[in-house]
């Protein structure tokens, strides 16, 4: 097939029908999805409305560590319009003041000993309407004790700190975990024996998903069959469901996840809250249909963070730049309770890649978890499982060393990665790198940024005193969790299901287990299994987000939709073809060895004029007369889809920065990406996933963090305080692309989602880092606020935390 | 208390708490979930209609200060000629990926584009300064509005000459 | 989503009815124009008034700018947008279009009003500074007539006017001063934050020195606007880099910013210093016709 790919940057215009190539496979096309959203006609959590709806809001904490002495709720029940008031001593009379995180840990719905976080849930309020609801909160009165807070991750642990998890039998300390990765002696060895060392302790300040749709659900039980409907903004509504039904104890068949349309989830909206069970326990109580939906405050105060380690990086390298060792210590801050969304096995996720692009001699990682008295989370905002950790940290220091042996930081990544003959490569944390041929894609971003040329203006600039700055990253990722054998979530294995029916018309429908938040499934599956059976994409209906109406299977996170769920699509259409043609050899009268498939079509080999279409096979398939011997009516299947490794994306990106000397305001002139998520489905929607991600870099490296006072007062409780670039702070973005395929997935295929939201940050800090040369300066931590630029540029340079 | 204002071309009239937010007028009281809310702050942008012809932030804006006024909102840019080019270019250029902020979005774009038929990229980002969107990095948005002001001026040329 | 508690609600007829509503009502009653200061502080119910008087129907009386022959005057409800669009009045004062173009965004520019943003008055308010730069005077009504007061004795500490119960602001008179021009520097963490600190500058030039030269600073201490040392300093001074940077450190001595997650004490009253220059920079190059 092929696909006629425009230039970079080409812009769609009227004339030039660039988007609109209508393929029947892979290629440029408009999105099924797009008529209904540009006419407001989306149905997001809160658009659904119901008969007789109450309204659910949620009581507090104003400390991060206190004891809770009373609670009064008698002047809240007062109120007119309210329905009921709920505290943690309520639940836990049922059992359900606790609920297990997607770690295996426990979290209080509603805090009954005491909180352990500032804006921890204690009490909520059922009412008529929202504005009441929120007027009753006012009316509920908690009397606390306040206990000393937990905030310093590096204070953690000392012997005096107040213990955060004593609903924990036995627990003496704030210690959540330790793990390790690779080998400690090997590393050490080569550590020993290196020419040169380098070592600089980084940090990845706590942040935020921030989707522009807040956390919400509607949670209906019907009192006479017992079902619970719920209208969720989740990005896994299988799982979700099997996890209801073991907290709440409710039959799994009487639960109904439905996930409307999501206003972006970027890991965000894969945990269960504390307010989606308040909401069932809500409708449980009452018998009617009860909506919960956060305000912005609540979302980014409460729900899942991503991030915050504190990393110790340390390579060991020879003089003239080969990288022969990486290793890391690091301090990761978990919250009040562990709630990393996270394969079992792997409580920091997959940070082990942190020995990233390059061939190593020897790698090793130790990482102490500790609790704090913060909001739980540890999501992987846009990012597959700490990756964009483990990436900024070893392309950080990459720069590092290339600072310390005074060499070009590209030149120095050319000379150390891993060559095309090497796949699949095994790296020293045990990974298997399916596929890459790195220097290409690498190459291909020099030549767009004209990477010379700016290396050349930047000498001349610093001659005239501007700072202006140039930042390298090469990542890997690694996406598409995962294989069973290895990977589950709460004993739940990482596989997808997928079905697929044809109808008689030749029309099709697919189901899906994962969940779109606005990726394009509608569109992207459609096109996988047109490209498998040739029916157009316009007559395949995608359906997800039902799990009364779709396959069991984990959700959309971690980039993993195309990987695994596009390979399940593939290959249910696989399925059903093979069905097809022996159909095909019934009607054509010939061995199914002598029918030759051009998509869309079974004909007779050397006869292209006998052929039948796979409408006229779907209609034979459901209608009369009789079939080859042992086929079954019908054209549809269905398969659940075990990955056998995860896939590898990877990129080179560069960023280009300029710094007022005088303000130190970072502005972000160019950002040139080159992306190569093997097989391209529809490049308009990678380029998009692209496009956003970097712009989440430039969040992350230049303006927020989700930051706290010695109270423990969350600072960034409103999109005031934690800033998300708008379209003035970013620069129009430069993309490009290679091609190398996954060799284990079905058609090739790797994820795209949550890349350039990781490689970009590196590339952005290692920009600004370059433009302060002149200052002697090797590293500095984000955000790189002007503020913060300017005490680096001061020689005061402080991490955030 | 008794409100009453024009929304997309219709009369209604409603009888709210002088507390309600026009977003919330819009969305709970007359059924148009088409304008969202994404802060509480004026911050984020997924809640812009026009008040008179000028794009606000309905989140920031009682209801009651609406009366007597014609509102607009995203369910009102469609027109028996078919959809606004707007709302054409954010399809054709992959303007929009959730779909959250882009009702907000296309409101704003409307606004400008009645303003200045060719407004430059600078001019654009400008514009679309106030709100956020989370999933496209703002270049195809960009996109779409300059694909919406070109199919303008084709049309508007194409119905000059044929006037001529 | 935060939702304000619950008030009375009435539109204003006039300027006169709306003084009344506001002597009857007393402390318990605020006004609303844009409503861009005054409705998240009342969704997060740190204002929770019980009456609120809605102006936004008063534009004969309160939206206006008018230019006399050596005065501007702005009404009160003016908006943002209307600020920052007028070419006669970015003739006249570029410190306005300048700092418009920073203030917020064009959405909420669209509603936000002069009044509202003088009279919130927030220390990292823009609008301040650019007043008093420019030796604005506040006319407030109140039942028995006006009074106008000076724009440093407008401001009585954060978010505290000489506006009494009772008293609205309605005009803002700001004098045309011939050789003269005007000029706005901000720093932000992103487009739409409020100020990490921004100075406005005016000035007046005789011939080739400056005759008289103002600087109003923003977010860099409590309503620490118009500083008068800056004024004494650069008062029949040829412009120079050398005055600017002088008058650059006295801005920064008088600056007391806190650190906050917008920046460090440090940093703001660098800018104190650093935007200082800047703003003196462009006023005189523009107020001598050689705008850079």
């Amino acid at each position: 097939m092929t696909v006629t790919e425009p230039s970079a940057n080409q812009i769609p215009t009227p004339d030039n029908n660039l988007n609109d190539q209508k393929p029947t496979g892979f290629g440029r096309m408009l999105r099924k999805e797009d008529p209904r959203f540009v006419r407001g006609l989306g149905q997001y959590c809160d658009d659904v409305t119901l008969p007789g709806m109450l309204h659910l809001a949620i009581l507090r904490s104003p400390y991060a560590h206190a004891r809770i002495v009373s609670i009064d709720t008698s002047a809240a029940e007062a109120h007119p319009k309210v329905k009921a008031v709920v505290t943690g001593a309520m639940l836990a009379e049922h059992g359900l003041a606790w609920m297990p995180t997607l770690s295996n840990d426990v979290q209080a719905v509603l805090a009954t000993d005491k909180v352990r976080f500032q804006h921890q849930e204690v009490a909520f309020v059922v009412a008529e309407d929202r504005y009441s609801a929120r007027d009753a909160l006012e009316l509920i009165d908690v009397e606390y004790d306040p206990l000393d807070p937990v905030i310093d991750v590096r204070k953690a642990l000392d012997p005096d700190a107040a213990i955060i998890r004593d609903d924990l039998e036995g627990k003496t300390d704030n210690h959540c975990f330790n793990w390790q990765t690779g080998d400690d002696a090997a590393t050490q060895a080569v550590f020993d024996d290196a020419e040169v060392t380098v070592k600089q302790e980084m940090i990845y300040p706590r942040v935020h998903p921030a989707p522009m749709e807040t956390c919400a659900c509607v949670a209906d039980l019907d009192k006479v069959s017992g079902k619970l409907t719920l209208w969720s903004t989740t990005q896994a509504p299988h799982a979700h469901r099997t996890v209801y039904a073991l907290v709440a104890g409710l039959p799994e068949h009487k639960i109904r996840i439905i996930a409307p349309d999501i206003g972006g989830g970027f890991g965000g909206k894969v945990p269960i809250y504390p307010g989606y069970v308040c909401a069932i326990v809500a409708s449980l109580l009452i018998g009617k249909p009860v909506k919960w939906a956060e305000d912005r405050t609540e979302n980014l105060v409460s729900t899942g963070f991503a991030r915050d380690y504190i990393m110790i990086g340390e390579i060991a390298a020879s003089r003239d730049g080969k990288i022969r060792a990486v290793r890391t210590n690091v301090l990761a801050d978990h919250g009040a309770f562990n709630g990393v969304a996270s394969p079992v096995k792997y409580p920091a996720g997959f940070f082990g890649v942190f020995t990233g692009s390059y061939d190593l001699e020897a790698a090793f990682c130790n990482m102490d978890a500790v609790f704090t008295n913060k909001a739980p989370g540890g999501v992987a905002y846009a990012c597959s499982f700490r990756i964009t950790e483990a990436v900024y940290l070893v392309e950080r220091m990459v720069d590092v060393l290339a600072y310390e042996l005074d060499m070009d930081p590209a030149e120095l990544r050319l000379k150390n990665l891993i060559q095309p003959e090497q796949f699949p490569y095994e790296t020293k944390t045990g990974w298997i790198y399916d596929s890459g041929d790195y220097e290409p894609t690498m190459r291909k971003a020099m030549a767009m940024a004209g990477y010379d040329e700016l290396r050349r203006e930047q000498a001349e600039k610093r001659e005239r005193g501007e700072l202006m700055g140039i930042g390298i990253s090469f990542f890997t990722e690694a996406v598409g969790a995962g294989p069973r054998k290895d990977m589950d979530i709460l004993g739940l294995g990482m596989a997808d299901g997928c079905e697929l029916r044809i109808h008689p018309t030749g029309k099709a429908v697919v189901r899906l287990s994962v969940q779109t938040q606005g990726q394009g499934h509608e569109t992207t599956f459609a096109q996988i299994v047109a490209e498998e059976i040739g029916i157009p994409p316009e007559d395949i209906e995608v359906f997800h987000g039902d799990t009364d109406n779709t396959p069991f299977g984990l959700g959309t996170y971690g980039s993993r939709s195309t990987p695994v769920s596009g390979a399940a699509a593939a290959l249910v259409t696989r399925k059903v073809k093979d069905k097809a043609q022996i159909i095909a050899s019934g009607m054509l009268e010939v061995s199914v060895a002598d029918l030759q498939w051009d998509k869309g079509s079974f004909s007779v080999k050397g006869d292209p004029t006998k052929s039948v279409t796979i409408q006229d096979i779907a209609m034979k398939a459901h209608g009369a007369g009789d079939l080859p011997e042992g086929v079954e009516g019908g054209l549809e299947a269905q398969i659940c889809y075990n990955p056998s490794n995860l896939t590898y994306p990877f990129g080179a990106y560069i960023c280009v920065v300029d710094v007022d000397p005088g303000t130190a305001e970072v502005k972000v002139r160019r950002f040139i990406a080159v992306d190569d998520c093997g097989t391209q489905i529809n490049p308009m929607i990678i380029e998009g996933q692209v496009h956003g991600g970097l712009t989440d870099g430039v969040g992350m490296a230049l303006m927020q963090m989700i930051n706290f006072d010695e109270d423990g007062n969350c600072l960034a409780g409103s999109l005031m305080d934690y800033l998300i670039p708008t379209a003035m702070e970013v620069p129009d973005w430069e993309t490009g692309h290679t091609v190398t395929p996954s060799p284990h997935h079905p058609i090739g295929a790797k994820g795209i989602g949550e890349s350039a939201t990781v490689g970009s940050p590196p590339a952005i800090v290692n920009a600004v880092v370059d433009a302060l040369k002149p200052f002697g300066i090797r590293h500095a931590d984000m955000p790189l606020t002007p503020s913060r630029v300017w005490e680096a540029m001061q020689g005061n340079h402080t991490p955030p935390i | 208390m008794e409100i009453s204002m024009n929304v997309n071309g219709d009369d209604v009239v409603r009888d709210v708490e002088p507390r309600t937010l026009l977003v919330h007028f819009l969305r709970d009281h007359m059924g148009l979930t088409g304008t969202h809310w994404g802060c509480d702050t004026s911050n984020c942008g997924t809640c812009v209609v026009w008040v008179d012809e000028e794009p606000v932030k309905s989140c920031t804006h009682l209801a009651a200060m609406a009366g007597g006024h014609r509102v607009k909102t995203v369910e009102g840019l469609e027109t028996a000629d078919g959809l606004d080019p707007v709302q054409e270019g954010f399809i054709q250029c992959h303007g929009l990926q959730c779909g959250f902020c882009t009702p907000g979005m296309m409101m704003t774009a409307r606004a400008l584009l009645d303003r200045n038929p060719d407004p430059s990229e600078e001019v654009i980002r400008e514009a679309i300064s106030g709100q956020i969107c989370r999933c496209t990095g703002y270049s195809t948005i960009i996109r779409s509005i300059q694909w919406a002001a070109a199919k303008e001026r084709e049309t508007s040329v194409s119905l000059e000459g044929s006037v001529a | 989503m935060q939702v304000p508690a619950p008030f009375e609600y009435e539109r204003a007829t006039s300027v006169d009815h709306a003084i009344a509503l506001m002597e009857r009502l007393g402390d318990e009653a605020r006004i609303v124009a844009g409503g861009h200061s005054l409705l998240p502080m009342m969704k997060l119910r740190l204002a929770m008034p019980e009456y609120l008087i809605d102006i936004n129907d008063l534009v004969d009386e309160l939206q206006y700018i008018r230019f006399t022959e050596d005065e501007v005057r702005i009404g009160a409800l003016t908006r943002h947008q209307q600020l920052l669009e007028s070419d006669e009045l970015a003739a006249i004062f570029p410190i306005f279009r300048d700092a418009e173009k920073v203030i917020a965004d064009p959405v909420v520019r669209n509603k936000g009003t002069l009044g509202g943003s003088l009279c919130q008055a927030d220390p990292s308010e823009d609008l301040s500074a650019v007043c008093d730069a420019l030796e604005a005077k506040c006319v407030i009504r109140n039942s028995s007539g006006q009074r106008v007061v000076e724009m440093h004795d407008f401001h009585r500490g954060p978010y505290e006017t000489a506006v009494e119960d009772g008293e609205m602001l309605t005009e803002v008179r700001i004098p045309i001063k011939p050789n003269s021009s005007s000029a706005y520097h901000k720093v932000e963490r992103r487009a739409g934050d409020w100020a990490v600190a921004s100075a406005g500058a005016a000035v007046t030039m005789n011939g080739d020195v400056i005759a008289d030269g103002r600087v109003g600073l923003c977010a860099v201490g409590p309503n620490l606007t118009n500083v008068q040392p800056i004024s004494d300093a650069l008062r029949n001074q040829p412009p120079s880099e050398e005055l600017y940077a002088r008058v650059g450190e006295i801005a920064a001595a008088n600056a007391s910013p806190a650190t906050d997650t917008r920046g460090t004490a440090a940093y703001k009253t660098h800018l104190a210093k650093e935007l200082t220059i800047r703003s003196l920079r462009k006023a005189v190059a523009r107020a001598t016709g050689q705008e850079i």
